[in-house]
């Protein structure tokens, strides 16, 4: 629990800090004359409440970018500062508790648990959470109509459309009220109408509730949707700017 | 926490019933086997106790006939009165002996015909076999001393000569001999053997001597243990009597036999035991043999569910929580095999018992041993497939196809 504790314990004021902060941070894969370098010193922070789109071609560092910012990986070199704490070498389960606590995931396969009702895929990381039975239904109800699935508590993944199954998972990823949400190519899989929908629940999500969100993408169109554009090149960023007026 | 992690674990096992299943049919046909054995042992070897003490385990039987005296052609010499009352007079530690004699004959009764075993008895007969009558009287002193042929029958004669009907009072015919019935027995069923203990005609041993086998011999003796001495020390003195008075060589065996029931029962609840053991520790093979098939589908299963358990370690599960999660995955497969195991070995031994005429002895702490051991089986084996689990790298998992 100590990170968890730590880290909540220092929140600072949402908009003085930037919520997430890399300083001189490499990803470093294989040794000597093998060595890859995903990411190459990067210095990149993210203020509470703004949506970020991480661009550029594949190999770039924008995925390993990602990895470390949900700390599923960590740096080899530099720090990583989430809400002011340096979480670059904490070990594997005070990881596992930061995301648990203060981080969601939105995958381009969506990740939902087969053969699994929409409400128990919403439900699953607050039994991680222990939230008491009655709360977590409510809560999960709650967000799914907050995503737009009220009604479709009981579907599972197959019976559910492509958009559908993607509107779970970002459920599953802010029924937490998590500080952060990371989103790997969410439209990746979806066609243009159904991504163009995804695309504006999360602006919506961002405008109405604050949500910061970091998200992968390869696409221009996608991108626009958010506030800020960072392309990555080599594994270092190449630019990193406001986006003209983002889609209404 | 303990909730939480039955809340997934039951969730998961939930998702995919056939898997479920199968896993845990090892465990079921397992426990079954070894429940079905055990308990029909146990009612093998209750069998064997209640034989014992229906016959009473302070009697010996003593018989005319050596070991093997057939095969050596030795012609058997039959006990005679004197022996009997030497027995009952000069053996310390007997309380009262009981010869008897003689052989089948067909009692007739109306239109009915059966082939019975008539056996003369005197008094001792009812304090050394512990019999009791459900109806009429026993012989009385003059019924022993004149030799006027009357008799006590047994249930199943009185169900094959008279069927529902009141017998006593009413006149069989022994052979040439009519013969009014005072009594009759209280059933005793069937023996260790499987004979038929109620196929019995009891008459005074001097009628059957002088209107049935014509001789004065005495077939058997059985003699009833004092309680303050041993079965053994009255086998040894009624062996050194019999020996001096029968003229049998120091050098020489036994033309004769005393029987020791107690100890006869003893041997073959030994025999009995050892043959559960035994059957018992092959069906518990099996037990291990399904706990490995377990660990077997879960080891697949953990490579089918990579990406679930990535998405849980992404979500923030701790390694310790999915280790958690497979490893009460693997005990509620093993302990609900186990209890469908018990059920269906207890039905099947119950079926089985009947059939064979067992008897059908529940044993709770065989029971509790079956679930401790499927739900230990759970542990042990679902531990390598767990830890595989809890260790796998999130992002590698979540990658996987």
């Amino acid at each position: 629990m100590s990170a968890g504790a730590s880290a909540r314990s220092v929140e600072a004021p949402a908009d003085a800090a930037p919520a997430i902060e890399l300083r001189g941070v490499s990803r470093v894969y294989g040794h000597g004359a093998s060595e890859v370098r995903a990411l190459d010193n990067v210095d990149f922070s993210v203020g509470a409440g703004e949506f970020v789109a991480l661009m550029g071609p594949s190999g770039a560092g924008k995925s390993t970018c990602l990895n470390i910012l949900g700390c599923l990986d960590r740096p080899t070199h530099g720090q990583y500062f989430f809400q002011g704490v340096d979480v670059a070498n904490i070990e594997r389960g005070q990881r596992a508790l930061l995301r648990r606590h203060f981080i969601g995931f939105i995958f381009q396969g969506f990740n939902l648990l087969n053969r699994t009702t929409a409400l128990e895929n919403v439900e699953l990381p607050l039994i991680y959470r222990r939230v008491p039975a009655k709360e977590r239904h409510a809560r999960a109800k709650e967000t799914l109509a907050l995503v737009g699935l009220a009604g479709r508590e009981h579907h599972t993944p197959g019976e559910l459309s492509g958009g559908q199954q993607q509107r779970v998972a970002i459920a599953r990823a802010i029924v937490t009220d998590p500080k952060l949400v990371l989103a790997d190519e969410p439209t990746g899989n979806l066609d243009t109408a159904m991504g163009e929908e995804i695309m504006r629940l999360l602006t919506r999500l961002n405008r109405e509730r604050g949500l910061t969100i970091v998200m992968v993408t390869h696409e221009h169109d996608i991108a626009a949707f958010a506030e800020r554009e960072v392309v990555f090149r080599d594994g270092r960023i190449a630019t990193d700017r406001r986006t003209p007026e983002a889609h209404a | 926490m303990f909730g939480n992690t039955l809340l997934l674990a039951f969730r998961a096992l939930k998702r995919n019933p056939m898997r479920s299943s199968l896993t845990m049919l090892g465990i079921v046909i397992g426990v079954a086997a070894v429940i079905a054995i055990v308990t029909l042992g146990r009612g093998a070897s209750a069998q064997v106790q209640a034989n014992v003490s229906s016959l009473g385990d302070r009697q010996l039987f003593v018989q005319p006939n050596g070991e093997n005296n057939v095969q050596r052609g030795v012609t058997t010499r039959s006990f005679t009165a004197r022996d009997v009352e030497a027995i009952r007079r000069e053996v310390t530690g007997v309380d009262e002996v009981s010869p008897t004699a003689g052989g089948n004959v067909t009692a007739v009764y109306g239109n009915n015909h059966w082939s019975v075993n008539v056996t003369g008895i005197t008094k001792g007969y009812f304090k050394v076999r512990g019999a009791a009558l459900i109806r009429g009287e026993e012989f009385t002193e003059a019924h022993y001393q004149t030799g006027r042929l009357v008799c006590i029958i047994g249930k199943t004669v009185r169900e094959e000569l008279f069927g529902a009907t009141d017998p006593v009072g009413a006149t069989l015919r022994l052979g040439i001999a009519s013969c009014p019935v005072v009594g009759e027995l209280e059933s005793k069923g069937q023996s260790g053997l499987g004979n038929d203990q109620d196929n019995v005609i009891l008459a005074p041993l001097r009628a059957v001597q002088s209107r049935l086998t014509g001789n004065e011999n005495i077939g058997s003796i059985g003699v009833a243990v004092a309680p303050w001495a041993t079965n053994a020390t009255v086998k040894e003195g009624i062996q050194g009597l019999l020996r001096a008075r029968r003229g049998v060589g120091p050098q020489d065996a036994d033309n004769f036999r005393v029987m020791d029931p107690a100890e006869i029962a003893g041997v073959l609840q030994n025999v009995t035991t050892i043959l559960t053991l035994f059957l018992g520790s092959i069906a518990a093979v099996s037990l291990v043999v399904g706990g490995i098939g377990i660990m077997n589908i879960m080891l697949v299963s953990v490579t089918e569910r990579t990406r679930e358990i990535g998405i849980r370690l992404a979500i923030g599960a701790l390694e310790s929580e999915v280790l958690a999660q497979f490893l009460v995955e693997a005990v509620i497969l093993t302990t609900v095999g186990g209890a469908i195991g018990v059920a269906i070995g207890l039905m099947g031994s119950f079926v089985a018992s009947a059939a064979i005429g067992f008897k059908f002895v529940v044993d709770p702490a065989v029971i509790a041993g079956a679930f401790a051991f499927s739900a230990m089986i759970g542990l042990l084996f679902g531990f390598v497939p767990a830890r595989r689990a809890a260790r796998l790298d999130p992002i590698e998992a979540l990658r996987h196809e």
